[in-house]
C-alpha cells in the first residue's frame, strides 16, 4: 500500500451540514410564501423576485472578482437568500432601476463594505429597503391592490395598507369603529391571515410565513428564540395597550398578521450573522425588536417598525454577545 | 424516560458495524513491543535488561511515584532489547521489546475460565492489588486506577458510576465486554464499591445497545446496590462530566474533579480488569480492541495481548483496504491518527477505525456564519466560534477568563459547523498558549 496516511487531528469526522445547505433551505422555507405572493400579486411577483436575486447574485460576483479581487463567493447561497427577502419587503409594481438600486446597495454597501458573509453587523437586505424607503418614499409607499393574475405590473391600482389606514387615524378616530367599518378598507383577521390585504410582496400571506418558519424549525435552521420573543413582547405590549385602551388601539392579534412582523420576525430578525448568538442573547435582542416595532407603529410617524426596530438592535448585537455568555458547564456546582 | 445530559452535544452516525462480532483471542505474535509509558503520570522504570527471560505476568517496569503504573509482560519469552521505538504516541518512545517463546505465565496467575464472586479483602487491599497489577483506566484516558480510588483526605464518595455508555461512533469493545462478561464486570464492580466505601454503583449504558442494557440489567439484579442506567444517546456522553450530570444530575466544577462531587467513574473495562486483578491476581496484560471501518473486510473485536503490533490485528481483520486515507487510533470523534500500523497496542488502545480517503479529507474552510450551532453543541458551555478567533488574534489572556480550559476537545463544535471551520485546532493551540501563561503565574 503506497497512498500516504492523513494524520489530521480529531474530530476525523464532519456533519454533512454546510452553509449553502442553510441557504437553501431558507429559500425553501421562503418558497410558500413566494407562491403566495405570486397567487395575489400575478406574474409581478415573479419579476420583481427574479430582478432582485439576479441584481444580487450579479453585484456579488462583480464587486468580489473585480474590485475585492477574491474568489466570488455566490455558490454559499447568501446572495439568493439576500434577493429574495429584499424582494419581499418592495411593493409590487416598484420600478426595476430601483430594485436593482436597493440590490446594489444591500449587496454593494450593506454586506461586501464589511467584508463579506459573517462580516456585516446590519441585516444586507434591510439595509437595501431602509435605504430604497428613505431616498424613494413615494414609489416605496404606493402599495398595489392585489387583484391576483390580472394584477397588471404597470399600472397597478394602488391602495393603503392595513397599518398606512391605521397609522393615519390614531388619535383621531375611533379604531375599534374603523375596523369594523365596510368602508375603511382595513381586512378582516382571516384576510389578513390568508393574505388577501395590500402590503409588500412577501409580508401579505400570514399562513405562508408560518409554514416557512415551522419548515426551519425542524431542518434546525434556526431556532425559535428570536421568532418567539419578537411576537411575545409584540403581542405583549399592543395587548396592554389594547385592554388599556380598546377604542384607540388595534387588537394584538391584528397587529401580529399585520404588516412586515412575520416576515421581519421568521427571516429578517433570525439572520445569522446580524442576531445575538447565545440563547439568552436572542431573547434580549427579540424583546428589542418587539418594543421598538410597537412604540414605532403605534406612537412613531411611521406605519410600520419593524425595519428600522430590526437594524437598530443589530446594533446592539455585538455588545449582547459581549456581555451575555451560555451558562457554564460546572458554574454553578449542582450538588444533587 | 431515558435521561442524557442537558446541554450540548451532536449526533454523529453510530457506524457500530463491529457490534455483532463475538470477541475472538488474537494468536500470539513473535514479538511484542511494550512501551514504558502506557498511562497518565510519570514512565515505569524497566526491570529487565536485553536477554532476560521473562515470563507473561511478570513485572518489567516499576512505578516512578504516586502517579504512575507497573507494567508487567504479556508474553513469555526474551527480552530482545529496552530501546526507543515508535508507539501510538507518534514519537519513539522507551519500549522493552520481547521474542515470545511459548506462553508461560508466573506462578500465582489463576488463568482457570471459574468466575469468582466472593472476595474478603479491605479497601486498602484492593487499591494496592490495583496498584500492584498496573490497572490504569481502560476508556482511553489510562488514569491510574489506584490513584482515583485514593481519594484524598476531605473529599467523599457516595456513588460509583460505571461508564458503558461508550458513545464513539463505531467502537465496540465495551459492547462486547459487557454482553460476554458481564458478571465480571459487575464483580468488579463490587470490588470498587468496597474500595470507595460506597454501597450504590451506577452502571451507564447507551440505548442503542439495548441487549447489552437487558443483559447488565438482568445480571445486576444478583448484585447488592448495583442500577443499570439506559441512556439517551448523544455524543459526548461517555465523557466523565457529561455522564456525571445525566446519571445523578451533578455539575463537576470547573478546574474540579469527580469526586468534588461525591462520584468516580471507573470504565467497564477497567472494571473487569480490576475483577482479573483482585480474583486471579492477573496483570492487566491484554484488552479488547475493535478493528472496524466501512471498507474493512471483517471488523472485528479482538482480545489482544499488550504490546501486539497493529498490523496484526489489522490482517485478522482482513487486511488494509485499498483505499485507506486514515488510521485513527479511537473513535473518530477524539481518537488520534496514526502514521503507522508498526505500533504496538498499548493499555490505552480501544479500537482502529480505517476511514478510506474520501471521508477523511477535510471539506473546504469558510467564513464564520455566526450560526451558533457550535455553541448550541459544546457540552460545556463555551463559544468555540470566539476561542477560536481570540486563538488566531493572539487575545491569550481573553482566551482564559472565556474559559478556554474547561475545553475537553471533544471535537462537538468542529464536527457541526456547517463552515467546516477548525475549530478545534485552533483551541487546541489557544489552550496551549493559555497553559502557559497560567503556569508562568503559578511559578510567581
Amino acid at each position: 500500500m503506497n497512498n500516504l496516511l492523513r494524520v489530521s487531528l480529531s474530530p476525523h469526522e464532519q456533519s454533512k451540514e454546510s452553509t449553502s445547505k442553510l441557504m437553501f433551505g431558507v429559500v425553501i422555507a421562503l418558497l410558500p410564501a413566494l407562491l403566495a405572493s405570486v397567487w395575489f400579486f400575478g406574474r409581478a411577483a415573479i419579476l420583481v423576485t427574479a430582478v432582485s436575486v439576479a441584481s444580487c447574485v450579479v453585484f456579488e460576483y462583480l464587486i468580489q472578482r473585480f474590485l475585492i479581487k477574491r474568489e466570488p463567493s455566490i455558490r454559499d447561497g447568501s446572495a439568493v437568500v439576500t434577493g429574495i427577502l429584499l424582494a419581499f419587503c418592495l411593493p409590487v409594481n416598484l420600478p426595476v432601476w430601483l430594485i436593482v438600486l436597493g440590490a446594489f446597495v444591500a449587496i454593494g454597501i450593506g454586506k461586501l463594505t464589511f467584508g463579506g458573509l459573517g462580516s456585516n453587523p446590519f441585516n444586507p437586505a434591510l439595509v437595501g429597503r431602509v435605504f430604497l424607503f428613505l431616498s424613494f418614499p413615494v414609489q416605496m409607499t404606493t402599495w398595489p391592490v392585489p387583484k391576483g393574475f390580472a394584477t397588471k405590473y404597470a399600472d397597478a391600482v394602488t391602495g393603503a395598507t392595513p397599518l398606512s389606514i391605521l397609522n393615519e387615524n390614531y388619535d383621531k378616530v375611533a379604531i375599534d369603529q374603523l375596523m369594523t367599518d365596510s368602508q375603511a378598507g382595513l381586512p378582516g383577521h382571516m384576510q389578513a391571515f390568508w393574505g388577501e390585504m395590500g402590503g409588500s410582496l412577501g409580508e401579505i400571506a400570514a399562513f405562508a410565513l408560518v409554514i416557512g418558519l415551522i419548515f426551519m424549525l425542524i431542518r434546525k435552521i434556526i431556532t425559535w428564540h428570536i421568532p418567539v420573543s419578537i411576537l411575545g413582547t409584540v403581542l405583549l405590549f399592543t395587548g396592554i395597550l389594547w385592554l388599556a385602551n380598546p377604542s384607540d388601539n388595534a387588537d394584538p392579534l391584528y397587529h401580529l398578521l399585520t404588516g412586515g412582523l412575520l416576515l421581519g420576525a421568521i427571516f429578517m430578525a433570525t439572520d445569522y450573522v446580524t442576531s445575538p448568538m447565545s440563547s439568552r442573547g436572542m431573547i434580549i435582542y427579540g424583546v428589542g425588536i418587539g418594543i421598538l416595532t410597537v412604540l414605532i407603529r403605534r406612537f412613531g410617524a411611521y406605519p410600520e417598525g419593524v425595519q428600522f426596530a430590526i437594524l437598530i438592535m443589530n446594533a446592539f448585537t455585538p455588545l449582547i454577545n459581549s456581555y451575555v455568555k451560555p451558562a457554564r458547564f460546572g458554574e454553578e456546582v449542582n450538588r444533587g | 424516560m431515558s435521561k442524557t445530559f442537558p446541554r450540548g452535544g451532536v449526533h454523529p452516525p453510530e457506524n457500530k458495524i463491529s457490534a455483532d462480532a463475538v470477541i475472538e483471542q488474537l494468536q500470539l505474535a513473535e514479538q511484542v513491543i511494550i512501551p514504558i509509558a502506557q498511562h497518565i503520570g510519570a514512565p515505569a522504570s524497566p526491570v529487565v535488561n536485553k536477554g532476560d527471560a521473562v515470563k507473561a505476568g511478570q513485572i518489567i517496569a516499576t512505578s516512578q511515584g504516586f502517579v504512575s503504573a507497573n507494567i508487567h509482560s504479556s508474553v513469555s519469552g526474551k527480552v530482545n532489547k529496552v530501546d526507543k521505538v515508535l508507539d501510538s504516541t507518534g514519537y519513539k518512545q522507551t519500549c522493552i521489546v520481547i521474542d515470545v517463546e511459548g506462553d508461560e505465565w508466573v506462578e500465582n496467575v489463576d488463568l482457570s475460565p471459574e468466575i469468582k464472586k466472593e472476595f474478603d479483602f479491605s479497601g486498602e487491599e484492593i487499591i494496592k492489588k490495583c496498584s500492584d497489577m498496573g490497572i490504569v483506566g481502560m476508556g482511553g484516558a489510562t488514569f491510574p486506577s489506584h490513584v482515583k480510588l485514593s481519594l484524598p483526605p476531605g473529599k467523599k464518595c457516595n456513588v460509583l458510576i460505571i461508564n458503558g455508555v461508550e458513545c464513539e461512533p463505531y467502537l465496540t469493545s465495551d459492547h462486547r465486554l459487557m454482553l460476554e462478561r458481564g458478571e465480571e464486570i459487575l464483580i468488579g464492580t463490587t470490588i470498587l464499591m468496597k474500595a470507595l466505601g460506597v454501597d450504590r454503583a451506577m452502571v451507564g449504558i447507551e440505548n442503542n445497545k439495548p441487549d447489552a442494557i437487558s443483559h447488565m440489567t438482568l445480571l445486576a439484579s444478583e448484585f447488592k446496590g448495583i442500577e443499570v442506567h439506559g441512556l439517551k444517546v448523544k455524543y459526548p456522553q461517555g465523557c466523565e462530566k457529561q455522564l456525571i450530570k445525566a446519571l445523578i444530575n451533578r455539575e463537576v466544577p470547573s478546574g474540579g474533579l469527580p469526586m468534588d462531587v461525591g462520584t468516580v467513574v471507573h470504565n467497564v473495562g477497567t472494571a473487569f480488569a480490576v475483577y482479573e486483578a483482585v480474583q486471579k491476581n492477573k496483570p492487566l496484560i491484554e484488552r479488547v480492541v475493535t478493528i472496524t471501518g466501512k471498507d474493512i473486510p471483517r471488523p472485528v473485536n479482538l482480545k489482544v495481548r499488550i504490546g501486539t503490533p497493529l498490523t496484526k490485528l489489522v490482517e485478522a481483520a482482513g487486511g488494509l483496504p485499498e483505499q485507506t486515507g486514515k488510521i485513527v487510533n479511537g473513535g473518530p470523534m477524539m481518537g488520534k491518527a496514526v502514521g503507522s500500523l508498526d505500533i504496538p497496542v498499548t493499555k490505552g488502545i480501544s479500537g482502529l477505525v480505517l476511514i478510506n480517503e474520501a471521508e477523511a479529507k477535510r471539506n473546504v474552510t469558510g467564513p464564520c456564519i455566526r450560526c451558533a450551532k457550535c455553541i448550541s453543541a459544546c457540552p460545556m458551555g463555551l463559544e468555540p466560534y470566539l476561542l477560536m478567533t481570540l486563538t488566531e488574534k493572539g487575545f491569550k489572556e481573553k482566551a482564559e477568563s472565556e474559559r478556554i480550559m474547561d475545553c475537553m476537545e471533544c471535537g462537538s463544535c468542529s464536527y457541526i459547523c456547517p463552515a467546516n471551520r477548525p475549530l478545534l485546532d485552533y483551541i487546541r493551540l489557544g489552550k496551549w498558549f493559555t497553559g502557559k501563561i497560567i503556569r508562568e503565574r503559578m511559578h510567581k
